[in-house]
């Protein structure tokens, strides 16, 4: 025997239709966690991404034992968390002897593991340490620039993925339309050696110059580290084809009474309804109205006397 | 779309990206702040680049600032959730279909030929409401005994009935397929273990708490020496449920097999005898009222008027007259 579910509440409803599979996705949302042990350095550098990605990243404070992203049997912690928070990116900190500062950075298809990269975190610079003129902080949830150099990313695998999921990391919402005045930072990568990536954050500074395009200008703003490659996981190949399936282009719906001039540029058609002027009760009391009344009134009073005059007169 | 490809440069501005796929340092690089300094200039020459192609977009004024529609990302990232299946045509859509029957939109408001009034066609006060048919004409095939407005109620209830059934079978042929509606869930409700069709119902937590009291009392020493766990509460009826009358009875105050059968055989009378009232109590209680009333009114007697008395005199003699023949009939 099944039993329909429906949600009982319109807020319900709508929570459960935007974690609903879409045609067109936007943005991916990040769950930033952390494993048995962490040190103060991963620490920081958690908690730094989770500020740069504020509106669209979920942080777990907790210990979490029995995660082991690259183990057969540890990920099951992991999707029930991505399934839990509605998140498709999980940023996985830990450390111990062997990988200290040790950042897992994996991506989910359908709330299962896709693929995953791990990075040990050097040289990192907080966000605290940077002084720079406060005017020019970017602000929460802007889209950036992002800038990748090196050929360390074309040639080499690791250094190929890791560009990958980065971009994915970084990018923010997916939108059309972008407003240019808000646009104020960027991160740089540069592939300094064959599994050293130079990550930085810097905020922009338009500067007029000639043209309509300003002049950039980047200072150093945001945490600074290094990542050094370690291991990484490529999807499956069936599982990559699936993902990477877009929707057909959808025939654009037709928008009704409107046309395209090549003269007169865009042509809608309005139907107005036959109105009947005269007819239509008003509002308001007029004022011409009140006066026509009082004198049709007047005229009636006097033909009412007229005839009682006439009669006494005939009386 | 990709932009500029010049100095093989890969500009993606859907996504605001740039990549410089010819640098390479000379290794080793030599100190870290000559490193970040070369990163930062590379990084700005490559923003300068993506922002050259932005501001060359046609923009469209706003009051925050110039918008430009930006082009579809050229790098294709990998979906989070699978593409969403179409939905399989229900057996409805489906005969409809085949026979060729078109969806025609229904007015909100329907003329109602009853009260001729404009009602509603579904919720509070709508048209053709069972409850508002007055007379229902009998034909010939009605049988005398049935009452044709619960049949008509009847009908009803057994159509909405088919209706859900089909409902679920067309969620179940969609969830085949995968392509449920995302606010539908379809649970399995508990299956019966007997022959009925009730499901069998959730005890509540005080029932549970009986129970599992009752069973903790089942061991051989009555659940006294068992573990608590924490935050359980403590027994209600703790101790002897069978209370035994001693062997040997002490001085005081009275025979307890006495009592005991006494209640016993009171209870048992009580439960067989029709006759609620205890007459002896009865009698009692009236007896003594008439004694409290005939002394208050021999005091009040010289204070009150001379007209009221007689009158009072007569009621109280016709109910003393009732008074005695109950008692006669009575005993």
């Amino acid at each position: 025997m099944l039993k329909i579910k429906t949600p009982k509440s319109g807020k319900a409803k709508r929570e459960i239709e935007k974690r609903a599979p879409k045609l067109v996705e936007s943005g991916k949302k990040t769950l930033i966690l952390q494993g048995t042990k962490t040190s103060n350095v991963l620490n920081a550098v958690l908690t730094e991404i989770y500020h740069l990605k504020k509106d669209s990243a979920v942080r777990y404070t907790r210990k979490n034992e029995n995660i082991r992203p690259f183990e057969s049997g540890g990920e099951t912690s992991l999707e029930f968390f991505s399934l839990k928070t509605d998140c498709s990116i999980f940023v996985f900190g830990s450390h111990s002897k062997k990988r200290p500062d040790n950042l897992v950075i994996g991506r989910t298809y359908d709330h299962h593991i896709y693929d995953l990269v791990e990075v040990g975190v050097e040289n990192f610079k907080s966000m605290e340490s940077f002084t720079y003129d406060k005017k020019l902080s970017p602000k929460v949830g802007s889209k950036p620039f992002i800038a990748f150099i090196g050929e360390g990313f074309e040639s080499v695998d690791e250094l190929k993925h890791l560009k990958e999921v980065l971009l994915d990391l970084l990018r923010g919402e997916v939108v059309e339309n972008l407003n240019l005045a808000g646009l104020d930072h960027a991160y740089i990568c540069t592939a300094v050696s064959s599994n050293r990536v130079f990550f930085t954050h810097c905020a922009m500074r338009l500067k007029k110059s000639g043209t309509i395009v300003p002049r950039m200008e980047l200072v150093e703003v945001g945490p600074s580290m290094d990542l050094v490659v370690r291991r990484h996981r490529l999807p499956n190949d069936s599982v990559r084809k699936e993902a990477m399936k877009t929707a057909k282009e959808q025939p654009k719906k037709k928008v009704k009474n409107v046309s395209q001039d090549v003269i007169q540029g865009k042509v809608g058609k309005i139907y107005v309804p036959d109105q009947q002027v005269g007819s239509v009760a008003l509002p308001y009391k007029a004022k011409g109205l009140k006066r026509e009344r009082r004198e049709a009134k007047m005229k009636h009073e006097t033909n009412d006397r007229a005839p009682k005059k006439q009669k006494e007169n005939s009386e | 779309m990709t932009g500029m490809d010049t100095q093989e440069h890969q500009i993606d501005l859907g996504h605001l990206m740039a990549f410089d796929p010819l640098h390479h340092f000379p290794s080793p690089p030599t100190s870290r702040e000559e490193l970040v300094k070369e990163c930062l200039q590379k990084g700005t020459v490559l923003v300068q680049l993506i922002a050259d192609a932005l501001f060359n977009l046609p923009s469209t004024e706003d009051i925050d600032g110039p918008l430009v529609k930006l082009p579809p990302p050229m790098t294709r990232l990998p979906r989070e959730k699978h593409l969403p299946k179409p939905k399989p045509p229900t057996k409805w859509e489906l005969f409809a279909k085949a026979k060729g029957i078109k969806n025609r939109k229904k007015d909100k408001i329907v003329y109602d030929e009853q009260t001729g009034t404009w009602k509603r066609r579904h919720g509070y006060d709508r048209v053709n409401d069972d409850k508002d048919i007055p007379i229902i004409e009998a034909k010939m095939t009605d049988e005398p005994g049935e009452d044709p407005f619960v049949k008509r109620q009847a009908e009803k209830k057994k159509r909405v009935e088919k209706h859900e059934k089909n409902r679920l079978q067309n969620l179940k042929q969609a969830a085949k397929v995968g392509a449920l509606p995302s606010h539908i869930q379809l649970a399995a409700t508990a299956l019966p273990i007997t022959g009925t069709q009730a499901a069998p119902k959730k005890a509540s937590k005080n029932e549970l708490q009986d129970i599992a009291s009752m069973a903790a009392a089942a061991t051989a020493s009555g659940g006294k020496f068992d573990k608590k766990l924490v935050g359980e509460k403590p027994e209600k009826h703790k101790g002897k449920y069978r209370k035994f009358l001693p062997v040997v009875e002490g001085t005081g105050i009275g025979s307890q097999e006495k009592q005991q059968t006494e209640k016993v055989l009171n209870r048992l009378i009580s439960k067989n005898s029709h006759e609620i009232l205890n007459v002896d109590k009865a009698i009692n209680m009236y007896n003594v009222k008439k004694e409290k009333k005939r002394k208050n009114q021999r005091g009040k007697d010289s204070s009150t008027s001379s007209k009221l008395k007689p009158k009072k005199q007569l009621q109280k003699k016709s109910l003393k007259k009732g008074g005695s023949s109950k008692k006669g009939k009575s005993k």
